[in-house]
């Protein structure tokens, strides 16, 4: 019984809250070292200490334990998450391509939440990741042209116009099952970059200049002066504006799972005819996660179209779709920290280890092939369900 | 003469040729505990199958509480208060005790979109308030399984896992409830302490219907009010366990033989 009460109750809060500051902190440090890690030699003996670091968390439950925290202290590990995103932009101010590579990781985190919402919790496989990447991408492109329009409502439009344009797909994907879904978001995706490439107005495939993002006049391309003498990056607005966005999307999908809808989704995803025969609205459930997965994933394209300024078709193939559900299986499918570490080591690790780029897809791909064999619920499985009020799992 | 809670009339399913309820005629009244009987392929699955939705008869009428529900939507039938537990355990086994049984209780649960992003408290009180409910049933069915309420249900034995199910069914307080054959996999020791709190449960809940598909004759002249038995999906008799099993037309459907 006093088992019971201490694995239903919120855990109790210093000791606890003390695993994830801890925890914190030595990310912290290690990302550091890695993205100051100039030769090879260093990447791959950081990479060792990495894993092995990993490894002692698991055996020794204290992974568990931090991801207790992540799951049930939101408030807290997010501020503590902003605080490790904001102090490793001031070490790295001025070194443009680290902050490009902390920006992307952030936006490849975002839309990896939504696709998880579609397909970790409602099972619905979405091929056409990068295609409503693009959507949101060119409806920032288009908007930031249109004189006197607030460049900053060009992020959530973008979120918006994927959403409109994966419910119309979403009609397709509600008549067919399993592997014929998958099929129509693969036609999708297709059909998108071929629109695009010969759509004259959208810049076929030479592609579209975006503006940038900017605030009452305040410019989000021009670099920022903190005081006199000192000049960062301009990536560091969009590392805040990345930060931003991938809380705020992280927070939606902990509410969803962390909620009857979150069971609703789950329930439909492992079996639709005892969903149905409990209530549960097999259609509205898929739909609501197709489009709210959707917005995530096209709000983060608009931010990354206003970021790099031009866009072309080519930035929104089908590999980039892969890598990104590839991203959710290397995680563990329906786990955000599995998801949080996945993406780290898509992005950060080619840009980090010369030797791999050129085989970035080969190398993925053969990853992702022995997760599925030897460890089928990935890097971090998914913990089970919290409940709001401070009840769930352990 | 008090009206039915269910009321089957005429109810026909073809699956291609073969005829799987043939002018189906029965009905359950309030409170009363009904067996459904007869050999393997007889139809009583198709029966609950059409009550609750999955199937749309070819013909005939499904009646509930005075509605003609025939051709609703699952989830419409749940709503108005008819639960079921399927032959096969259609559990999710990846997700917790709690979630499983939870799941029953839909009808009361709020899964808007909006109320899961803004409104946590109000969550918050529902959650609290399907604990105590899943508490109160498990403290019933299976007193052991309290401790064990997050725990996925791949974790537990059959048993367990069927009592689960019946607790799922229950948690939404359904009116009419369907058991299809919750003795498979239990010994008749396991089977008479599950019946037996099905009862506590009907006392408790004071209106619930049953209607118990089960090969175990023991099992049916114990708990049944009532038993009717289908052969070829036709209703061969009707009537207590005792008038029903010395019907002659009865032990030649089962045994196969003229009697």
């Amino acid at each position: 019984m006093m088992d019971a009460t201490v694995r239903t109750g919120r855990p109790p809060r210093l000791p606890v809250l003390a695993h994830g500051i801890a925890a914190t902190v030595l990310v912290g440090l290690y990302v550091t070292l890695f993205l100051e890690a100039e030769s090879q030699s260093a990447v791959l003996g950081l990479l060792a200490v990495g894993a092995a670091a990993a490894v002692v968390a698991a055996r020794s439950g204290v992974g568990t334990r931090v991801i207790e925290v992540l799951e049930h202290h939101p408030v807290a590990m997010g501020l503590l998450a902003a605080v490790l995103v904001l102090m490793e932009t001031w070490l790295f101010a001025e070194r443009h391509f680290v902050l490009l590579m902390i920006t992307t990781y952030l936006l490849y985190v975002t839309v990896g939440l939504g696709l998880t919402i579609q397909f970790g919790y409602a099972g619905t496989l979405n091929f056409a990741g990068a295609s409503f990447y693009g959507v949101g991408s060119y409806t920032a492109a288009v908007l930031t042209a249109v004189p006197g329009f607030p460049p900053l409502l060009a992020i959530p439009a973008g979120g918006l116009v994927a959403a409109v344009c994966g419910s119309l797909l979403v009609a397709p994907v509600l008549r067919t099952r399993g592997h014929y879904a998958a099929v129509v978001s693969i036609a999708f995706a297709l059909l998108f970059k071929t629109f695009l490439e010969v759509n004259e107005v959208l810049g076929g495939p030479q592609g579209l200049l975006v503006g940038s993002l900017s605030v009452a006049g305040y410019d989000f391309a021009a670099p920022l002066r903190p005081w006199p003498g000192t000049e960062w990056s301009f990536y560091v607005h969009h590392v805040l504006a990345a930060l931003l966005l991938a809380l705020f999307a992280y927070a939606v999908a902990r509410r969803i799972e962390h909620s009857w809808l979150g069971l609703a989704m789950d329930a439909v995803r492992m079996d639709e005819i005892a969903a149905a025969c409990f209530g549960v609205g097999i259609e509205r459930t898929k739909v609501v996660a197709f489009v709210w997965g959707n917005m995530l994933i096209g709000m983060a394209g608009a931010l990354y179209a206003t970021m790099v300024g031009f866009i072309a078709p080519n930035n929104f193939t089908f590999a980039d779709s892969l890598i990104f559900l590839s991203i959710l299986l290397l995680g563990g499918l329906g786990s955000r920290p599995g998801l949080l570490v996945a993406a780290a080591v898509v992005v950060f690790l080619p840009e980090k280890l010369q030797l791999i780029q050129e085989y970035r897809f080969l190398l993925f791909s053969a990853l992702v092939l022995v997760m599925l064999m030897f460890r089928p619920e990935g890097l971090v499985p998914r913990p089970p369900r919290g409940y709001p009020g401070g009840g769930g799992g352990p | 003469m008090i009206a039915p809670l269910l009321d089957v009339r005429g109810l026909t399913v073809r699956f291609g040729g073969v005829v799987a309820l043939d002018g189906l005629e029965l009905d359950v009244r309030p409170r009363e505990i009904l067996g459904l009987i007869g050999p393997n392929g007889s139809g009583k699955t198709t029966c609950f199958n059409v009550i609750t939705g999955l199937l749309r008869p070819d013909a005939g009428r499904v009646i509930f509480a005075g509605d003609d529900i025939t051709g609703s939507t699952p989830q419409e039938i749940y709503r108005r208060g008819i639960a079921r537990t399927f032959q096969r355990s259609r559990l999710y086994l990846e997700l917790s005790v709690f979630d499983n049984v939870a799941l029953g209780n839909g009808k009361r649960l709020d899964a808007g979109f909006l109320t899961t992003l803004l409104r946590r408290r109000r969550l918050a009180r529902q959650f609290a308030a399907t604990l105590a409910e899943t508490r109160a049933l498990l403290d019933v069915f299976a007193p052991a399984l309290i401790d064990r309420l997050w725990e996925p249900v791949a974790r537990l034995p059959m048993i367990d896992r069927r009592r689960i199910e019946i607790c799922r069914a229950l948690v939404g307080r359904p009116r009419l409830l369907l058991l299809d054959e919750p003795s498979a996999g239990m010994t008749e020791e396991e089977m008479r302490e599950l019946m037996d709190d099905l009862l506590v449960v009907r006392e408790r809940y004071g209106n619930l219907a049953i209607v118990l598909i089960e090969h175990e004759m023991g099992v049916i002249e114990r708990v049944t009010d009532r038993c009717v038995v289908l052969n070829y999906g036709r209703k061969i008799a009707e009537g207590d366990y005792r008038s029903v099993a010395r019907d002659p037309e009865v032990r030649s459907a089962y045994l196969g033989t003229d009697a």
